[in-house]
């Protein structure tokens, strides 16, 4: 057990993913990170919803909660409440989290439990086959939006950032390396850590496609203080010309456990019941 | 009456915010260490100040379970209650408030409240008015107050305690006490608490360390009991963001390993549906509570009904096993959430309790709960007892898949919303669904056969059986009580637990009676609907309040006769 952790300890699987898909880059940045960080695979509880990307806990060995379309915040918030010895990452794409899932987004930077969320956005919806998510960008053409779309795009950077999550990055799952150390980062951040991952289509987004990005994906300037708010706010709303990527945000308030005068005496699990406090509790009744 | 009453019913009638629910609350209290049995009714309108609200405390020395139409003393903190509730005094009752109001009733007992307190302490002056009149003793009802309001606000209390002394003196001088209890049979040491306060506290001594909650009414005063002794018994309760959120965070709370209860209404566990069917796919212990109000919709948001039993029968999609308990009594609120958790940890299903607005408010006194001697075992495996490799769901003969938690051993724990294999992870072999399918289905089996059976009280076989659940219990053996001491030949059947609905419990119960009448909550008989699905047996007769107003033995009556 006290052996070195090794890419091999996270398995190699085979995926129901399209051939070229960003979610692959991503899943190798994520087994990379975790071996980086010397976590065990059952140290490590990776919990998602529902879409191609949330199928990615499938694709490697940890332990696992794959819940329901847009819901895996809560349950990633309940699972680390009851046990704060777990390393929690969410893994979702962008019309789990930030569509159907958007008011846990912004109730989970609001509350800032330790979990690290890492989103695969591609600004489309994949399993479904083609239609526009939160983050597709206007007059984007889809099946079902065949005018183009009419809602601006959801900027969930700059969302996180205005409400001042504990941990903000943009990253590329064409920049892998940056995208590791990033994840390393989130995870190891004490508090809220969100991921915007840029993801290319290959099936059904044709003009936000790996050449696009690169194109466009730089990473911030070295001279960025991610603790200067407006200065983030500033890169936040960069999505242009250049989108920089890398870490845009970060504050140090404790986290949403650290609050919790019960935690202070370890996870909620394993505990009796202390029958004589209950024994007085009861007689309040009298 | 020579030796005193041996019952009176007291409505207490005033305006949100006028502390209406503290002064009820203490004299139901005042009552209980008295060693008198209570029954309280609250009635409020959906808004904090204003409005008509009113706090009934039926009390006696025989135990008394159930709301009273009548009242025999109207305690009126404003003149509304005296007109609206003239009506509802018996023959022989009187109303007992400000001098200022004897005008408006011959039977007004003319208190000068305001001349003996001041302002905010009116209440508390009446409070003690009715005490004198009920003959209860000055000692008891200052404890009380002491223990009730004194914390932290010595001169708050030390006004309260005056206005009570003033009324108090002042009635037993004044007045001939007509509404005397008779002495008291119980012994001290009696409980007084809600329905939720039970389940609350039954969910603590069971084990529960997790809850969410989004707030609604009348569900909230579980969670809100739940923190207030969070600290001290180590849980954490949790605001949700909305009541999917609330439910989701307790099946992620409940597979890392803290047993979990949430708890909402009926617009609520609407929205929940959907994560009552992820645990019953991913095989998480869950317990949800359901507090009925009439719906559909917002309906009538501080009244009661019991017309959820189907919309919980049914909450989640797919088939999955589950329990629903329905408590009719504080004993069972206390005593069948333990139970829900202990069935939800055991066959890692959701199990669910079903309460109503009526039920949840209702203070009664209870026999202190042996909290030393419960037992709690957490039905989580051993890890070093299973074969390898660990596989979550295990196919097995009795269904249950021996449950680790994630984290506190090297085995992985893989929970998915997919169909699964037993590893956990999702698939679409259509060979492994049946499988799962059946796996699954057969912890319906053990449930089925620890299903308590119905309560049964009365004639056998009767000229009537009352067919009741839930917050009805006392109601109906009330009136089935009454009838018997008429000579007719009745009996009461109470269901505290609707599902798994067993026939063989039930049947030859149905088919001895003459006449069977179910009584519920509800404009369409969901209980009758259920039994005469699960068993082929017809209840034609139907007894149903759908007003927003609790069910009571005088309107149980009333209908049967007619």
């Amino acid at each position: 057990m006290n052996s070195r952790v090794t890419l091999e300890d996270y398995g190699e699987f085979k995926t129901a993913w399209c051939p070229g898909c960003g979610n692959f880059p991503i899943l190798k940045a994520l087994k990379e990170a975790l071996v980086g960080l010397q976590l065990r695979p059952h140290e490590v509880l990776l919990v998602s919803g529902i879409g191609q990307a949330a199928k990615t806990p499938h694709y490697l060995n940890a332990n696992v909660f794959n819940g329901l379309h847009g819901r895996a915040l809560p349950v990633a918030t309940g699972a680390k409440l009851a046990n704060p010895g777990l390393t929690v990452i969410v893994e979702s794409g962008d019309g789990c989290v930030y569509g159907e899932g958007g008011n846990h987004f912004l109730a989970a930077i609001r509350r800032n439990v330790d979990l690290t969320l890492l989103v695969h956005n591609n600004q489309v919806y994949g399993l479904t086959k083609g239609q526009a998510s939160p983050t597709s960008q206007e007059d984007f053409v889809t099946r079902a939006q065949p005018h183009g779309v009419f809602s601006s795009p959801f900027n969930p950077v700059a969302v996180a950032v205005v409400m001042k999550a504990g941990f903000v990055g943009r990253a590329f799952a064409g920049m892998t390396d940056l995208l590791v150390g990033l994840i390393q980062e989130a995870v190891c951040h004490r508090g809220f850590a969100l991921i915007d991952i840029l993801q290319p289509c290959v099936s059904f987004n044709r003009v936000n496609t790996y050449a696009w990005y690169k194109e466009r994906c730089a990473p911030v300037p070295e001279t960025h203080d991610p603790t200067d708010w407006e200065a983030a706010m500033r890169l936040a709303m960069e999505w242009g010309d250049r989108i920089p990527v890398g870490l845009i945000y970060r504050n140090d308030r404790p986290s949403f456990e650290e609050h919790i005068p019960v935690l202070k005496d370890g996870p909620l699990i394993g505990r009796s019941v202390d029958r004589s406090k209950l024994a007085s509790i009861m007689e309040t009744y009298v | 009456m020579a030796g005193g009453r041996s019952e009176v019913n007291i409505l207490m009638g005033g305006e949100a915010g006028q502390g209406l629910q503290t002064v009820g609350e203490i004299l139901a209290r005042v009552l209980v260490r008295s060693g008198y049995s209570v029954h309280v009714t609250q009635t409020y309108e959906s808004r904090v100040r204003g409005g008509h609200n009113t706090f009934a405390v039926r009390c006696g020395i025989q135990t008394v379970r159930a709301p009273r139409e009548t009242a025999d003393l109207l305690v009126a903190l404003n003149e509304e209650t005296v007109v609206l509730h003239q009506r509802d005094l018996s023959p022989e009752g009187f109303i007992l408030a400000d001098a200022s109001l004897a005008m408006k009733d011959e039977r007004v007992i003319p208190v000068p409240l305001k001349e003996l307190s001041s302002d905010s302490y009116t209440n508390t002056a009446a409070l003690g008015a009715a005490c004198a009149v009920l003959g209860l003793e000055e000692e008891v009802a200052q404890r009380t107050l002491r223990d009730r309001l004194g914390e932290g606000r010595p001169k708050v209390l030390e006004l309260n305690q005056e206005a009570f002394s003033k009324a108090y003196a002042w009635s037993v001088g004044q007045l001939a006490s007509p509404l005397k209890l008779a002495p008291a049979l119980r012994s001290e040491g009696r409980l007084l608490m809600t329905a939720h306060e039970a389940i609350a506290l039954g969910a603590i001594s069971a084990g529960v360390r997790f809850c969410a909650f989004y707030p609604m009414s009348p569900s909230t005063s579980v969670p809100m009991t739940m923190i207030r002794w969070a600290d001290e018994m180590g849980l954490v309760v949790e605001q949700a963001e909305d009541e999917i959120a609330a439910v989701n965070m307790c099946i992620g709370a409940s597979y890392a390993g803290a047993p979990s209860l949430v708890a909402t209404s009926g617009g609520g566990f609407a929205l929940m549906t959907e994560g009552v069917s992820l645990a019953g796919v991913t095989e998480t212990p869950l317990v949800v509570v359901v507090a009925q109000r009439p719906g559909p919709g917002t309906g009538l948001a501080t009244r009661t009904e019991q017309a959820d039993l189907w919309l919980v029968l049914h909450g989640g999609h797919g088939e999955f096993p589950k329990a629903v308990f329905a408590p009719g009594s504080i004993e069972e609120c206390f005593h069948l959430t333990r139970r829900a958790v202990e069935l939800a940890e055991r066959y890692q299903s959701p199990v669910f309790i079903l309460t109503d607005h009526y039920m949840a408010d209702s203070y009664r006194d209870t026999a202190p709960f042996a909290v030393e001697e419960l037992p709690f075992v957490p039905a989580v495996a051993d890890p070093s007892e299973l074969e390898a490799p660990y596989l979550r769901y295990r196919i097995t003969k009795d269904g249950l898949s021996p449950r680790l938690l994630p984290g506190l051993s090297g085995n992985l724990v893989v929970a998915d919303s997919h169909e699964h294999t037993e590893d956990g992870h999702m698939t679409e072999d259509l060979s492994v669904r049946p499988r799962m399918v059946d796996k699954r289905m057969r912890k319906e089996d053990g449930l089925r056969a620890e299903v308590i059976p119905p309560t049964y009280v009365g004639d056998t076989p009767p000229e009537i059986l009352m067919v009741c659940w839930g917050s009805s219990r006392g109601i109906v053996e009330e009136a089935a009580k009454i009838l018997e001491s008429k000579g007719r030949r009745v009996a009461a059947m109470h269901f505290s637990q609707l599902w798994p609905l067993i026939p063989e419990q039930i049947l030859h119960r149905l088919e001895a009676a003459e006449r069977v009448v179910s009584v519920e909550s509800n404009a369409t008989g969901q209980l009758a609907g259920l039994i005469r699905r699960e068993t082929g047996f017809c209840i034609e007769e139907r007894i149903l309040r759908y007003d927003g107003l609790p069910l009571t033995p005088e309107y149980v009556i009333r209908a049967l006769d007619a």
